[in-house]
């Protein structure tokens, strides 16, 4: 009898298999092997269009050199860290001011669904539609933004914001916030109403006030969603491409050129250099997952590995005894 | 509450600053695309005096003449990036959560090892891969083919994710086993009961799916090359091109129309597509 139904669940266990070819097949297609593709063109004298002829190079990590010495590559790094931390940054603060608010267990706040509905929408409109809107926005010397600023009595005359290059790299930042805010928020605020109500009962009857339970009770249980956000941002804003491409293009003088705009104009603008591309693409890759992996490490639940390891331990222990009875 | 005038007070006063950020949170929001819209009814000469407005203006049509009399042709955008989008979505979606089915209802080996190499994946985002993707691509012969687009939506990690967060609670085994006993295949059973109770999920991820294909520019951009092809965000990209440079009222017309069909999509579903958000960010 026993067997018998041991065997049945082994029967059906190649149905997890089977059902599982279409994603592996176009996970190794698709994804895998442009992944190692990528990684070798690295290593290559591969550029110019349909070029079959290409080789590994007599020293494999020049590519990799000329890249991490490249005055543009280094640039584009730096701006769109800049641009990450100016998006990051006043987005995750709102998008908790807001969580805060309409979480808030003392002070309804009345039509919450409207906001909600209207501060996601960016987020759900193409990007490359929003960058180039916000050129039509900022355009000088008459773009609505400029005339709202003369006939506002702000500024004298229309500023021409699109050559300053600080000016640039706020927008552009900007534009990031704009579309993700929303999408943060109410992610974090899924994460405050998973948060069990009992604890914020107890909180209230030793007399915790809204502040004292934001930071001591609500910040601390919704790590796992902070982190979350933290990493899709993270990998989100370090492959930044539409906005800063279509917004400008990189310029003015590069001040808005990010990691993938770069590669983008290497391997498909001018000179064709996919050995290039594919060797700053692999180092996009490799710093994305450090990052990842740190936030991981700095993130994780010591509490939950613990127990983890505890669970391990006394399986293993109890394994031992087993096997000494 | 009960604290008497000092709580209440503070707390009026608490309400009525959010309140005034919320407001001129949702302005700003909601400002560019209503100048986007206004101004898509203005002509040139209107904008050029006053770039704001909130009256709209009657130039709708001669902004239109001017838009599609070049390079512009949002009904062919319009259609492939429909194409793209609904097969992609479809894909996606289908394939997914037969993938999820596979983790949930089968007990396999490599089961979890699976699992983690799609937690794995999911971080890698598409765009450090274009290089090795698009040379792949051009050796097969499929750029300027909507396949290439289409296909690689079959292996999409995040929607394995939630369909398999949603599956875990939401599927009886009872049901699959009786089933079993009535002598329906694995197959049958997965396309005609499993399906069908997951399609309040499948739905939400549909949503997703279908706007970020539609959104998406990168690839495309790479692989359509063709006019015939272009995609609707390649599209929008034209319209920042030297032709359009002082057809200002055009510019807005064209911008609003590549957003027209999202967001209608988006104001009819968004009790929904809000709801997923938030279902996205429960992990564990």
């Amino acid at each position: 009898m026993k067997s018998k139904s041991r065997l049945k669940r082994l029967s059906y266990a190649k149905y997890g298999y089977i059902f599982s070819i279409p994603f592996i097949a176009a996970f190794l297609i698709f994804s895998l092997y442009p992944t190692i593709y990528t990684a070798v063109l690295g290593f290559t004298d591969c550029r110019g269009i349909g070029n079959n002829d290409w080789h590994i190079l007599e020293n494999p990590f020049e590519n990799f050199k000329e890249i991490l010495s490249n005055d543009s590559f280094k640039l584009s790094l730096k701006n769109t860290i800049v641009i990450w931390m100016m998006n990051f940054i006043p987005q995750i603060t709102i998008a908790l001011i807001l969580t805060a608010w309409f979480t808030s267990r003392r002070n309804e706040i009345k039509g919450k669904g409207i906001f909600k509905v209207i501060f996601y929408m960016p987020n759900i409109i193409t990007a490359a539609t929003v960058a180039i809107l916000f050129n039509a926005l900022f355009s000088y010397p008459v773009g609505p933004i400029n005339d709202l600023l003369v006939s506002s009595g702000v500024k004298d005359t229309a500023y021409n914001f699109l050559v300053d290059k600080k000016a640039a790299k706020i927008i552009v930042a900007f534009i990031q916030f704009l579309t993700w805010y929303g999408n943060t928020m109410i992610v974090l605020i899924s994460g405050v109403l998973g948060i069990s109500p009992d604890i914020y009962e107890a909180a209230e009857i030793d007399g915790a006030n809204g502040i004292q339970t934001f930071f001591k009770i609500t910040i601390p249980n919704l790590k796992t969603v902070l982190l979350y956000t933290l990493i899709t941002s993270l990998v989100g804003g370090l492959n930044m491409f539409d906005i800063p491409k279509l917004f400008l293009d990189g310029g003015p003088d590069n001040s808005t050129l990010t990691t993938s705009v770069f590669i983008y104009n290497q391997a498909f603008s001018g000179s064709y250099m996919y050995n290039r591309a594919a060797a700053a693409s692999m180092i996009m890759f490799i710093i994305i997952s450090i990052c990842s992996a740190i936030l991981f490490y700095i993130m994780r639940d010591k509490d939950a590995a613990k127990l983890k390891k505890e669970a391990k331990l006394a399986k293993k222990e109890s394994r031992k005894r087993g096997a000494f009875v | 509450m009960k604290n008497g005038y000092s709580k209440r007070g503070s707390s009026r006063l608490f309400v009525i600053s959010a309140y005034i950020f919320c407001i001129i949170m949702a302005i700003i929001s909601l400002m560019p695309f209503v100048i986007m819209i206004i101004n898509s009814t203005r002509s040139t000469s209107q904008i050029q005096q006053h770039a704001i407005s909130l009256i709209p203006s009657s130039h709708f049509k001669a902004n239109l003449d001017v838009l599609t009399s070049k390079t512009f042709d949002p009904l062919k955008g319009f259609m492939n990036s429909m194409i793209i989008s609904v097969f992609s979505t479809l894909c996606s979606v289908y394939f997914s959560t037969m993938t999820a089915y596979a983790l949930v209802a089968y007990n396999w080996k490599l089961r979890s090892a699976f699992f983690t190499v799609i937690m794995c994946v999911l971080m890698i985002p598409a765009q450090v891969t274009s290089i090795g993707f698009y040379q792949f691509v051009y050796k097969i012969g499929l750029t300027n083919n909507f396949a290439a687009l289409i296909l690689p939506s079959i292996a999409s990690p995040t929607v394995v994710f939630f369909m398999r967060q949603y599956m875990i609670p939401a599927l009886p085994m009872e049901i699959l086993q009786s089933a079993r006993i009535d002598g329906a295949s694995e197959f049958r059973i997965f396309n005609q009961i499993v399906l069908p109770m997951m399609s309040p999920a499948m739905a939400t991820q549909a949503i997703f799916c279908f706007v970020s294909s539609w959104n998406n520019l990168f690839l495309p951009s790479i692989l359509l090359r063709e006019k015939e092809k272009y995609t609707m965000p390649i599209m929008v990209s034209l319209l920042k091109g030297d032709i359009y440079r002082t057809e200002y009222g055009s510019i807005y017309l064209g911008l609003f129309l590549t957003v027209l069909p999202v967001l209608i999509v988006y104001f009819l579903l968004s009790k929904y597509i809000i709801a997923g958000v938030a279902l996205g960010g429960v992990k564990e």
